[in-house]
Order: structure tokens, then sequence, then C-alpha cells
């Protein structure tokens, strides 16, 4: 029992409610929300500390016999992504709020938008520490119905075409999701993980195909896994920059997250491994072939994305303790970097007054501070020693190199091109907006839309916060030994089952 | 356990209804299309709270012919999701109506493009023809 584990559920909860009450108090708005979000990061250390030191967390809701509520659980693995949830959210939040202080609020309506980004961490921590599949279900949809109202909002053309189709994708996931639930109750009468897992064994090997197969198409939809990833790319650019930031940062790596912990928890035979193994592989390449082809940094920001997802999947696909391990610290690592880069997206378009190539040039003697901004996250992202990319991307590959079937030779193979190609991508942006000659601005971007604050000098508060982001990137790389041995633990705990001991107290074989 | 026929019949109609609307254009139709796929969903967690049988309600029931309650929970919990889906769909086609007076998803703008310098026989806007010339110095000829 651990009453703490309610709180990075609870307390963005009612920062919401608060700051809607707040509607017409901008300041006290972003007050609030800042110090909900610094009292989530903290609750969420401790969780990591706790899980650490004194095993998995547990708590029953309600104090209801086990196995008939709702149980929140804290393992390492959830305590991490958590942690850096919490970070990265506060970032970004941060991030907007310099925007709004500085500029009309076109693209963030700050009634609205506090709220929702609040509701959206609920959410997600929710996911992060449901102990069943019915809550994470209730979890996914919290921040999915967040992830609507933030991707659509102001309700320009734009962001309703991009809107629908993310609305109707996520909406069939999630019936797919409410079908795979039935059938999993219908099958062993339970939702909670741990005893998902204890009576699953029993069942026919084809019932259990049938569910994991379910879940995995439902959560590979929202991780946008290759064959599922098409709404990605189409439907995150159109957002203002600080909600990409977090969708991209944070929403797929909740899909990912739930991928990890049902092949673990509740499939711990190893099925279905080469069938991730082939996904991996194809998201990877298919991911970044699509990002060489663009000419705006948010599209091309959206297909590295997608491939980088193939990176996490992998670790899950070698289903051992290092493949894991890796996967947990790639995860850390891709949250940060990726709302990192979709921040500078943001401030790019706004000193260069648009995000596409064609239109960009020079930025390096318009901004330097801009440029230095870009090229760091730029280059972590392609994995450049001694960057957190390079750390996360040698632990997979070594995890690949040490399972040594041909097809994780192949993966290992189709990871060192991504990261090339990742490279090849950020070195085409650098090219062709940082060096060259400084291009007028036309002050209209993509879709014809006027872009009122394009060319003016970048917030303290904006860059601060990148600056932020980007210093936590870099701090993964200082303390990689002490971080990847916890992560090593953590996927050591995922594979012997302390998480079923700690919710049902029982010895799951 | 046994499952019930005439349920999971129903719930397949539903469902495959639901599907074949969702692949409308119309924002208005793939509500619809939510709607009934999202019943043909609740029905599956009733035949998956097995046979019917008396309200779960302590004291005043046996509890050996209770119904399951937890699925009844569940079915709840989704059915006020689908509420607050269809209201903002709406609001979506309502907007969207207002923009462009239809409410139509559109096709991705990426497919557009393509399939427009497909028609010119045109190169994308990402490629590059660079020349490197003798001179020392690189020329990017646009």
């Amino acid at each position: 029992m651990n009453n703490l584990l309610t709180v990075p559920v609870l307390l963005p909860m009612f920062g919401a409610a608060l700051t809607l009450m707040l509607g017409r108090r901008p300041r006290s708005q972003r007050l609030v929300s800042i110090i909900v979000l610094i009292g989530v990061v903290v609750a969420a250390g401790v969780l990591a500390y706790e899980a650490e030191t004194r095993g998995v967390q547990s708590l029953w809701i309600g104090a209801w016999p086990v196995g008939f509520g709702i149980a929140l659980v804290a393992d390492r693995l959830s305590a991490i992504m958590l942690t850096v949830a919490g970070i990265v959210t506060l970032a970004v939040l941060l991030f907007s709020a310099g925007q709004e202080e500085d500029e009309v609020r076109k693209e963030t309506p700050v009634s609205i938008f506090h709220p929702t980004f609040l509701l959206m961490c609920a959410g997600v921590s929710n996911a992060f520490l449901a102990g069943d599949l019915f809550n994470l279900f209730v979890g996914f949809e919290i921040l999915l119905f967040a992830s609507y109202v933030l991707l659509t909002m102001g309700g320009t053309a734009s962001r309703i075409r991009a809107g629908s189709i993310y609305v109707v994708v996520n909406l069939l996931s999630s019936s797919l999701f409410l079908i795979a639930l039935a059938t999993t109750y219908a099958a062993v009468g339970s939702v909670n993980m741990a005893q998902v897992a204890e009576r699953m064994v029993e069942l026919p090997e084809a019932t259990q195909s049938v569910i994991q197969f379910m879940l995995l198409v439902v959560f590979a939809i929202k991780a946008a896994v290759f064959p599922l990833s098409a709404w990605l790319p189409d439907s995150y650019p159109t957002a203002p920059a600080p909600v990409t930031a977090v969708f991209a940062g944070l929403l797929t790596k909740v899909g990912v997250y739930a991928i990890l912990r049902t092949q673990t928890l509740i499939f711990p035979h190893k099925p279905l491994t080469d069938l991730l193994l082939w996904i991996a592989l194809l998201t990877m390449i298919v991911g970044i072939l699509g990002a060489i082809a663009q000419a705006d940094i948010k599209r091309l920001l959206s297909f590295t994305l997608v491939s980088h997802i193939g990176y996490m999947v992998m670790g899950i696909g070698l289903a051992t303790i290092d493949g894991l391990a890796g996967t947990i610290y790639y995860t850390a690592h891709h949250i940060t970097i990726q709302a990192t880069l979709f921040l500078v997206a943001g401030l790019i378009q706004r000193v260069g007054g648009s995000s596409n190539l064609d239109r960009l040039g020079g930025l390096m003697t318009t901004s330097p501070l801009l440029a230095a901004l870009f090229i760091v996250p730029g280059m972590n992202l392609a994995g450049i020693p001694p960057f957190s990319g390079f750390i996360g991307k040698l632990g997979l590959l070594k995890a690949g190199v040490s399972a040594g079937t041909p097809l994780a030779w192949a993966l290992v193979g189709a990871s060192v091109v991504t990261s090339l190609l990742t490279l090849y991508a950020i070195a085409k942006v650098w090219n062709r907006a940082f060096w060259g000659t400084p291009i007028a601005f036309t002050a209209e971007d993509d879709e014809g839309e006027e872009d009122t604050h394009a060319g003016r000098p970048m917030p303290a508060v904006m860059v601060t916060a990148t600056l932020a982001l980007t210093a936590f990137s870099l701090l993964l790389t200082f303390v990689a030994g002490p971080f990847y041995a916890y992560t090593n633990n953590a996927a050591a705990a995922l594979l012997d089952g302390a998480y079923a001991r700690a919710v049902i107290g029982e010895v799951v074989p | 356990m046994t499952g019930n026929l005439t349920l999971a019949i129903v719930a397949t109609v539903l469902i495959a209804a639901g599907v074949y609307l969702l692949t409308e254009r119309s924002l208005t139709r793939i509500l619809v299309g939510v709607l009934v796929m999202s019943n043909g969903v609740n029905v599956l967690f009733l035949i998956a709270s097995g046979p019917a049988g008396d309200p779960p309600l302590i004291d005043m029931f046996a509890g050996e012919g209770m119904a399951d309650p937890l699925p009844q929970a569940m079915v709840l919990t989704a059915i006020v999701i689908t509420m607050a889906v269809s209201a903002f769909v709406v609001t979506m086609a309502y907007r969207s109506f207002q923009l462009h007076g239809n409410d139509e998803v559109s096709d991705d703008i990426e497919d557009r493009r393509i399939r427009e310098l497909a028609e010119r026989d045109d190169v994308s806007d990402s490629y590059e023809d660079i020349v490197f010339s003798d001179t020392g110095e690189d020329r990017v000829s646009e």
C-alpha cells in the first residue's frame, strides 16, 4: 500500500479543474500548472526511489479486496517513464508559457489549453501506473481525449482536417481495445494484468495468440508502428509547436510502454517475438526513408519519430534483459529528444517564418543560438557519441549481437543504416535551413495562413525551456552509468515476476 | 464458459456495419458507424459476463444466481466514453461544415501533392540537383 501512487494521476486532474476555473486569469493558470507538474515530477522521483529500494509499489484503490478493485502499480519501468514524462511536460509547458507571454494567444487559447494539457498528463500517468487492462484503456482514453482537443485547438481548416483523421483512427483502435478486453475477460475472468498473466498460461495456445495479437495491434496503432503508422506524420505537424512536442515525446511512448508491459507480463513465453522483430525492421527503414523525402521540418521529424519507434520495438522483440534495458533507456532518451526537436522546429518556424526547407536558409547568420539549439538534439537523435542516443543504440546493438540469430543480425544492420540515414536527414535540414544565404520570409505558412510573429526574436523563456530539455538529454549521458544500471534492474524485474507478486501477492509460475 | 450465440451474432452484425460506415468520407456517417460499432462492442461484454442472472445487489438476491457485475461496470464506462466521443465528432463535423460547407474527411496533403506531381510529371520538392564544379565552390542549382 502506497498512497503516493495516486498523486501523479489525481494532482493533474485537480490542477485541470482549478485552471478551468481560473480561465480568465492566465498568470494564475500558468502558476497552478507549473506547480502541479513540479509536484508530479517530485512524486514520480520518489516513486522511482521507492521502487528501487523497497520493490514494486502497489495500491488497491478504495481498499477493495485484492482482485476486485482498481490497482495502481509502480515498478522501476513505470517510475522511469513517469519521471521522464513529467520533466518533458514541465519543460513544454514552460515553453508554451513563454509563447503566451510574448504574443497574442492565437496559438494556444489559454482558457482551454492549460486544463486540457493537465488532463493529458493525468491520462499519461494513469496509463503508466495502471495495474489492470481496463484502467489502461481509461488512461488511454483520457489522454486521447485531451489530445483531440489540443490537436484541433483553434479549429482552423488544417487542424480540423488533421484532427478528423487522428480522431477516427484512434476511435477504431479504442474499439479494438474494448473488443480485446471483452475477449480477455471472457477467457480469464479478470482484467487485472497480474491475474491475467497468472491465468493466461492455462488457456489453449490459439486463444492466447488471439488476445495477444489484438492487444499488439491496438498498442501498435497508438505507438505508430510501421503498417499502422500512416496517421502520425499526417496529423502531428499541423498542431502548435508545444502540442506537437508533447505528443511526439509522450503519446507514442505510452503505446510502446503498453507493448512492453503486456509482452513481458502477460506473455512472458516470448511468442510473436519474430513478428515484432520484423515489424521493428520495417518501421525503422520505412520511417526513415519517409523522413528523407520530406521538405517540411515538422513532417521530417514526424517520420524520424516513426522510424525510431522501431528501435524500441526491436528491444522488446529481442526479449532479453539486455534488449529490454536498451528499450527502456532508449525510450527515456527518445521522449526527451523528440520533444526538444519539435520545440526547436517551433522556434525555427518563428524565426524563419516557415518550417518548409524551401523557404528557409541562412538561419546560421540570422540566429546562431537557434543553430546551436538545433544541432545538439539533432546529433543526439542521429546517435553521435557521446550523446544519449549513441548509448541507447549501443545497448540495443549489443543486445542484438548477443541474441545472434540471423534476424537479430539483420536488425543490427538495419539500425545502423537507420542511424546513418537519420544523420543524413538532420544534415539535410542543417544544410538547407541553416547554411546558405538568408531568405526573406514570406510570412505565410504552408496552409496559406498569416504567420504574424515571423522574424521576431525568440523569447527568453522559450529558449530556456528548450535549453533545459537539451540539458536533460545531456544529463542522460552524464549519469548513463547509474541510469543504465537502473534500467537494467528494471528490465530484469520485468522478467522475474516481481510485478505480479507485488500486486496479487502470489508467485506466478 | 458457454457463450450466447444470439448475442454473438448481434455483436458481429453491429460491428461489421459500424466498420463499414467508418470507411465513409462523411464525418456524420463515421459518427453513426462509431455509435453502431460501440454498441456491438458493448454487447460483447454481455457475452463475456456469462449467462444472465439476478441483479448484482447484495442482500436482495442470493449470491448464487447473480450476474457478474464487473463487465456491467466496464460497459457503463465505455458508454460514457462513447457519448463524449460522439459529442466531439459532432462538433468537429459542424466546424468542418462551417469551414468547407461539407463534413468530409479530406486526403492526406502529401498524397495530394504526390498525385499532382505525378500528373505534371514533375520531381518532388525535396529533390536536390547538386552540381559540383571544379572551381572549388559547391553550387546548388535549383
